[in-house]
């Protein structure tokens, strides 16, 4: 199979890369960008262990062919933090405890950041909506809709 | 295998057309990309059709609606205009997926996929709604339920592309709804779906209606005879019982462990009455 040649931004920055045509964008920044943020759950669209923001539209990169990110711009968790500077969801997660094994919280956490960028005080009910695309089988959920809540505040207030 | 982002629907009907071995067409990707990872398909060539102009639009026309073929199903859901028009198709179009999927699917990928429990099918149907077909010989317009033809299957030729669906500019006094049932309260698969389209006259008699049931049969069913037993009525309880009886008896459900044949008919029945209430009060509401 010829590769496809790829210019693509990733967090701000220009990227190009070579992949294979049918190479999901998942699997582009987990094993040729080292980007391993974003997890592979279930590979199916499903879990959203692997959410990114393409064009801002929150998608799962699973579903996504690295050759379809040509000219577009894609936010990963990696872009989230500024250097040392936590993004209020990441605070927030932190002190609520809001992940136990955390495979499942960069896929929220780009999900949350989504849904507040969207709508920056949504009701208790619109977060577990906006959220339910991604699967977390530790926390039972509460914890993250309280520490989405809270990084709402904090954010209106900034 | 090759990808190719053709710039035109004749590149991309080309391509296809003189494809040797198995060949995809891409838009959303959220059905494709799931059968090539679990090995139900292995295409030669992934045609991704995001980049043909238009493909890419809702376009508000003088007769109604044209909504390209790689529309992602939220932005069906952002359109005011659409929304307005037909809220029985938005909302159903809007029952795919997580938020994740909805960025990515399409209706015309629902259609073309032609699972018997696709949710934005029956709502197309019930609003007799028309696919243009791009392919080797030329552009055709065909009602959408010409599309399925069985579990998986459509009526598409080698190189043909649906590049939009059609919905007709709405007269007053129009409504439409969607419903359908499932065990959880989001994100699953239909047991078994309705949807209801109605026009009324100026006294609130029903003067045309379409009903379509899903996951009822290997396609997704326009049951004309339940569209002629609204007509000239007011939605009374002798109507509506009349529909759950016609609908029930149209269905040709599987049995399965979703859902038996006597739930799915019944259901049937009764979705099928609920979103006519609704499409009913949407339409006497404008």
């Amino acid at each position: 199979m010829a590769g496809v040649a790829v210019s693509t931004t990733i967090n701000g920055d220009a990227v190009e890369y070579l992949c294979q045509p049918d190479e999901t964008l998942l699997d582009v920044l987990r094993d040729r960008l080292g980007l391993t943020g974003a997890k592979e759950g279930c590979g199916t669209g499903d879990c959203g262990a692997c959410s990114v923001i393409v064009d801002g539209r929150l998608v799962c990169s699973c579903l996504v062919l690295g050759a379809e990110a040509e000219g577009r711009k894609v936010e990963t968790i990696e872009g989230m933090a500024h250097g040392d500077q936590l993004h209020p969801l990441q605070q927030k997660f932190l002190e609520h405890a809001a992940l136990q094994c955390g495979i499942c919280t960069p896929g929220f956490l780009i999900a949350a950041k989504d849904l507040l960028e969207k709508n920056p005080s949504p009701t208790e009910e619109e977060i577990r909506f906006g959220l339910a695309g991604n699967l977390c089988r530790c926390t039972g959920y509460d914890k993250i809709v309280r520490a989405v809540e809270d990084a709402a505040n904090v954010m209106k207030g900034a | 295998m090759r990808y190719i982002r053709p710039l035109s629907i004749e590149d991309a009907v080309g391509e296809l057309a003189k494809a040797v071995g198995p060949a995809a067409i891409l838009a959303g990707g959220s059905d494709l990309l799931v059968r090539m990872k679990g090995g139900f398909i292995e295409p030669e060539l992934i045609v991704d059709i995001k980049a043909i102009g238009g493909l890419a639009d809702i376009t508000e026309t003088a007769d109604g609606f044209r909504i390209g073929a790689a529309v992602p199903c939220a932005v069906l859901g952002e359109n005011k205009a659409l929304k307005q028009a037909w809220p029985g198709v938005v909302e159903a179009a809007n029952l795919i997926g997580s938020k994740q999927v909805q960025g990515r699917c399409t209706i015309t990928g629902n259609l073309c996929n032609a699972s018997p429990a696709a949710d934005s099918v029956p709502a197309l149907v019930a609003a007799a709604a028309q696919a243009v077909v791009a392919g080797p010989s030329g552009k055709r317009t065909i009602a959408v339920e010409a599309v399925p033809t069985g579990p998986g299957r459509t009526s598409l030729a080698k190189g043909e592309i649906i590049e939009a669906i059609l919905l007709e500019k709405r007269p007053e006094h129009a409504g439409d709804a969607y419903l359908r049932f499932i065990p959880r309260t989001e994100m699953d698969i239909a047991v078994v779906s309705a949807g209801v389209n109605l026009t009324l006259d100026e006294k609130g008699a029903i003067k045309t209606a379409r009903v379509a049931l899903g996951a009822a049969a290997p396609t997704v069913l326009l049951v004309e005879e339940a569209g002629q037993v609204l007509v000239g009525s007011k939605l009374d309880e002798e109507t509506l019982e009349r529909l759950a009886k016609i609908c029930a008896g149209a269905c040709r459900p599987i049995d399965d462990k979703r859902g038996t044949i006597e739930f799915r008919r019944k259901v049937a029945g009764v979705l099928a009455q609920r979103a006519a209430a609704i499409a009913y009060k949407r339409a006497g509401d404008k």
